[in-house]
């Protein structure tokens, strides 16, 4: 039997860009997105019943265990969130972002980047 | 195709006619609740226009995904950098849009995402500098296919 794909149980994906290597004070861009409908709570369904809200609402970006980056996400923010920022290559480690939000949504990843 | 984009450029301008931020009635007061965000955002401290390069398309086919990026003129040091950088709507259903955190670790004051618009509206983004000071831009946008209702 061939799996049978329910919508409910899509694994949360995310994406993380970051380079692989920099040099020491060089300042790099991070693009961070995450496979999230962000149902803004703005819309009916076909019976035409309001679809409650169901969005991420916090990202944060540590980078060696430190918080360099953070965003409080609205409903305005697209489906499928994307985020892009920069930040400045001190010290070899993990750059890892967490995404948080409503029915206690939770999601991290990460990446290592070399600093020489 | 130059006539095609005089009927083009001719539709805008009737569309930004019929939109123009000298309109009162319903405009006026959803633009009191976006000018309500944008002072509890910046707590009631002046906000100034400057500084902030909001880039945005002026007129977007799907309003559901619409590319933004905002960038601050800011040497981004410890004694001067961005604090926070807040975009906003005026005819959303809700006026916020995003809040970023950035700080010196960030380097660079340059952001990007991508946000909704339920219809043709002002888009505004609006920094805090380390100083405590604020800026803005915004950008009127031109929507032909709406967010939220269609999805």
């Amino acid at each position: 039997m061939p799996p049978v794909w329910k919508a409910e149980a899509t694994v949360a994906l995310s994406l993380i860009h970051a380079p692989a290597r920099a040099t020491r004070g060089e300042v790099f861009e991070i693009r961070a997105s995450i496979a999230h409908a962000m149902e803004s709570g703005q819309r009916s369904d076909s019976q035409g019943r309001r679809m409650a809200r169901d969005i991420i609402r916090r990202v944060e970006c540590r980078y060696a265990g430190e918080l360099v980056f953070a965003a409080d996400l609205f409903p305005a923010i697209a489906a499928n969130p994307y985020l892009a920022f920069h930040t400045v290559a001190v010290v070899s480690g993990a750059i890892s972002v967490r995404w948080s939000g409503d029915n206690g949504f939770e999601h991290g990843a990460s990446v290592d980047i070399e600093v020489a | 195709m130059t006539a095609r984009r005089q009927v083009l450029a001719a539709g805008l301008n009737s569309v930004l006619a019929a939109t123009g931020v000298v309109s009162i009635g319903p405009a006026q007061a959803t633009s009191d609740v976006l000018r309500a965000a944008v002072a509890a955002f910046a707590r009631g401290a002046p906000v100034r226009d400057g500084r902030v390069l909001l880039d945005i398309a002026p007129l977007v086919e799907n309003g559901n995904v619409v590319p933004v990026s905002v960038s601050v003129t800011s040497p981004m040091t410890a004694a001067e950098h961005v604090r926070r950088i807040a975009l906003f709507t005026s005819r959303n259903p809700q006026p916020e849009v995003v809040v970023l955190y950035l700080g010196p670790r960030a380097g660079r004051a340059v952001v990007a995402t991508r946000l909704r618009l339920a219809t043709s509206q002002q888009v505004w983004a609006v920094a805090e500098l380390s100083d405590g000071s604020f800026w803005q831009q915004g950008a009127e946008v031109i929507v032909t296919l709406a967010a939220c209702v269609e999805g």
